[in-house]
């Protein structure tokens, strides 16, 4: 394993993202609490916890749209919370983020959606743009939709077009917030496929935050359930499963 | 500028004792404070949110794309109301002061009185607070829904600066635009001045134009024209900065909207008595 050239195995051994003693407070509400965790690359990990208990902010701190009060963010090794913008930027190329509800351009169609990241960052004749994007569609299976505006198609569906538009720039790290949240069963589940299938093509470090225990099982290589901002365990999610926490076991039941 | 002052003294005074009356003197007192924080603490975050754009601005990528777009967008969406606000104030300042020259043997400097007046003060001013109604309210609604719904969130993670994709080109076709718009109301002020004048007595164009405009000068015209910049600039950095601190759903987008069009009408009106005693200053 060992190259004999010390900086590529330091790079190695650097996760993709490391996260130490993060806090975060609003206000007097105090949202995470010393929180460390870190995704090793081909890795999906899930964050559970309760609606309000922090976990769409951890994934916007690290992609350095919010800044902590204290702790670090480490992505590929360089430090989120101090970074300059034009780095910082530069960084979000390697990042795909879903937001919670998709936060589709609703004054773009879909296909021009998709498009944004691609017209902004990757240089490319527009004929092998427009081939890209219909790539990205119809690998979420949205190229039927491609011309219609985020307010004509189903919650659903927006979901699956702001996966597309995660992935367009072919990130390293995917940040899924709420993949299923609002989803019916069937789509949920269809949701879960397409990130599974995704993970499996592309070998991405994946953060997933989600409320949703059957998503998290499908999806997840490992599990960290937060409660109070703190990190109350972590591990696969049979070592959730095994847990005599009574917090654990009501979660794991109530859903 | 003093009576403005004075103004805006009497105001905060009225509305310091109303708060006091409505809630007990202890209770008005923490009203008072909260309102002068909020009072400072909004120009604190006017003044972050201008560095920020100032920033933004001038680093490329530049935005032209957009920007067209935008100041096309702003163009097609004013100029009716442009040719109507000119329409108007141009009938109704001949109708108000036609009465009143015919009084005083004056009738002869109608064509003047019309042009001087709309050259000079009401067309910028009306031309502006029409734009402000209509652009201020549409831009801080339309930032103000997107921050609400994380699309601007989500512009940032795509490593787009949305200070300088969104922001940045709106204000610039605000305050590119707002001259043009203005000329298209000084034109229609004039021609229907001419159109009202000449309902109750007629007079060929050419003739009423030649009165209108003999002793105009380019100082009568271009500074008031031009001063419509700063209110494209007033308005575009008030409508993109209530829109971008937009919070809690629809009724922040409603509120994002509201202050806009408030806001910047008023800082409209605060800047031309400035800016009209600057004009006098440097171009009498």
């Amino acid at each position: 394993m060992n190259t004999g050239n010390p900086k590529k195995s330091s790079e190695k051994e650097t996760p993709p993202v490391r996260v130490s003693a993060l806090s975060k407070s609003f206000g007097q509400q105090s949202v995470l609490r010393g929180i460390s965790i870190e995704v090793e690359q081909g890795e999906t990990l899930s964050i559970l916890g309760r609606s309000g208990t922090g976990k769409s902010v951890l994934l916007k701190l690290m992609i350095g749209l919010t800044k902590p009060d204290a702790g670090s963010i480490r992505v590929f090794g360089e430090e989120v919370t101090s970074m300059a913008p034009g780095r910082l930027d530069e960084l979000r190329k390697k990042m795909g983020f879903l937001f919670q509800q998709a936060a589709l351009y609703d004054s773009l169609t879909v296909e021009e959606n998709v498009a944004f990241p691609l017209r902004r960052h990757a240089r490319m004749p527009d004929n092998q743009r427009n081939e890209r994007v219909r790539e990205l569609l119809g690998t979420v299976g949205m190229e039927r939709d491609a011309r219609k505006l985020p307010a004509e198609i189903s919650g659903g569906m927006q979901k699956r077009v702001g996966l597309a538009r995660a992935l367009a720039l072919d990130p390293d790290i995917l940040l899924l917030d709420e993949p299923t949240a609002g989803l019916d069963p069937i789509t949920s589940a269809e949701i879960d496929d397409l990130i599974l299938r995704l993970h499996k093509e592309r070998h991405m470090a994946s953060v997933v935050v989600t409320h949703d225990i059957h998503a998290a099982r499908a999806v997840s290589d490992r599990v960290a359930l937060l409660r109070d901002g703190e990190i109350l365990i972590e591990g696969s999610f049979q070592d959730l499963q095994k847990s005599s926490d009574p917090f654990v076991a009501q979660f794991l039941e109530g859903s | 500028m003093a009576m403005t002052i004075h103004l805006t003294y009497l105001g905060f005074v009225v509305a310091m004792a109303s708060a006091a009356a409505s809630s007990g003197v202890a209770g008005g007192i923490s009203v008072a404070e909260s309102q002068i924080i909020r009072f400072f603490e909004w120009f604190g975050n006017l003044a972050m949110f201008c560095g920020r754009l100032i920033r933004a601005a001038v680093s490329p990528p530049y935005e032209y794309r957009e920007f067209f777009h935008q100041f096309d967008e702003l163009g097609a969406k004013s100029l009716p109301l442009a040719v109507l606000a000119g329409a108007a104030t141009g009938t109704v300042i001949t109708l108000s002061t036609r009465d009143s020259l015919i009084r005083f043997g004056a009738k002869s400097f109608l064509p003047a009185v019309v042009v001087f007046s709309i050259l000079k003060e009401s067309g910028p001013i009306i031309t502006a607070l029409v734009v402000s109604g209509r652009a201020a309210a549409g831009i801080g609604a339309e930032l103000g829904a997107m921050k609400v719904t994380d699309q601007i969130d989500a512009m940032e993670a795509s490593a787009v600066n949305p200070y300088r994709y969104l922001v940045a080109t709106r204000i610039l076709a605000c305050m590119l635009m707002l001259p043009l718009l203005t000329l298209v109301t000084d034109f229609f002020g004039i021609f229907f001045g001419w159109v009202a004048n000449n309902a109750a007595e007629p007079i060929s164009l050419r003739l009423f134009l030649h009165d209108g405009f003999k002793d105009v000068m380019f100082r009568d015209f271009l500074p008031p024209t031009l001063k419509t910049v700063i209110f494209g600039l007033l308005i575009g950095v008030i409508a993109c900065f209530q829109g971008m601190r937009a919070t809690g759903g629809t009724e922040g987008v409603e509120r994002a909207a509201t202050t806009s069009v408030v806001l910047a009408s008023l800082f409209i009106i605060v800047a031309d008595v400035l800016l009209v005693r600057l004009i006098l200053v440097f171009f009498s």
